[in-house]
């Protein structure tokens, strides 16, 4: 179990490390599918399989496949690529890095510093979710459902083309 | 069977590890796709943290969070990618930089 772990997490993390380094869009995002694979293996070993088939379902699935749609709509050229390479050369990397890796190892710090003991994992199921979710968080439900109303209206909103008027002669596009 | 048990620790320098994966990324990179797509990595990890400490206690709290922050991810990722499709339409590019520039 304990080599399970360590084999998905070091997945996860190169993965997610050959996301941030790919030029290409497509190449990242079937990296990026690899590395949620790998964290839902890890929420199933840590006794979440309700949210390790949700990882799957919705991050894996269904929000990667909204991304390639967008990319097929933008139809992008093999000239992206290129300007990717050329934006991501030189030190561009170093000064973030450098931030980025010190905050990490000030919270390795602080985490082992904590001393928390490790024991066994009990596995909470759908059941469980589902009575808490309906139960003592119902209106955290509630408001989802207004976030999610208000996303669907606003990502409509933009989406939205403008109105084009074909003239016989002209084309203009209306404001 | 004897079972070693992860220790938790563990989980969250994971989470850790990937949440400043994320952070980095949205850092160096220029292409917003890139870093919408980065912006996930960050709530995924997040959303791991939560998972290993409603493992540690055994309560269905962390996954109940988990639930709410997918919702969140989902909304905010339909919204970025129509908000990415209308400056790819007007800029006919997807340069970050190019869009700095407010129109009053």
């Amino acid at each position: 179990m304990l080599t399970t772990f360590y084999i998905a997490s070091a997945i996860a993390v190169i993965a997610t490390v050959m996301v941030i380094t790919r030029h290409n869009l497509i190449h990242a995002l079937l990296y990026l599918v690899v590395s949620f694979l790998a964290i839902a293996v890890v929420f199933y070993l840590l006794g979440a399989p309700f949210i390790a088939a949700l990882e799957v379902i919705i991050y894996a699935g269904a929000i990667v496949v909204l991304i390639i749609f967008v990319i097929m709509m933008l139809n992008l050229k093999a000239e992206a690529v290129e300007q990717e390479r050329q934006w991501m050369q030189g030190g561009i990397l170093i000064g973030p890095s450098v931030l980025s890796i010190v905050l990490l190892v000030e919270l390795f710090y602080i985490i082992s510093n904590v001393g928390m003991t490790g024991h066994e994992y009990q596995v909470v199921d759908a059941k469980a979710v589902g009575m808490s979710l309906y139960g003592p968080y119902v209106i955290g439900v509630e408001l989802s459902g207004i976030l999610l109303m208000s996303g669907i209206v606003g990502a409509y909103h933009l989406g939205r083309q403008k109105k084009k008027i074909v003239h016989r002669f002209l084309e203009e596009v209306e404001e | 069977m004897e079972m070693e048990t992860i220790p938790v620790e563990a989980g969250l320098l994971l989470a850790g590890i990937l949440f400043m994966l994320g952070l980095l990324s949205v850092l160096i990179r220029r292409n917003i796709i890139f870093m919408l797509i980065s912006v996930e990595i960050m709530l995924n990890a997040a959303g791991l943290a939560f998972i290993v400490a409603g493992a540690k206690w055994a309560q269905a709290d962390g996954q109940v969070m988990f639930v709410f922050i997918l919702t969140m991810a989902a909304a905010e990722v339909s919204v970025g990618l129509a908000l990415i499709l209308q400056i790819y339409h007007q800029l006919k590019t997807l340069d970050s930089d190019a869009a700095n520039k407010m129109k009053g």
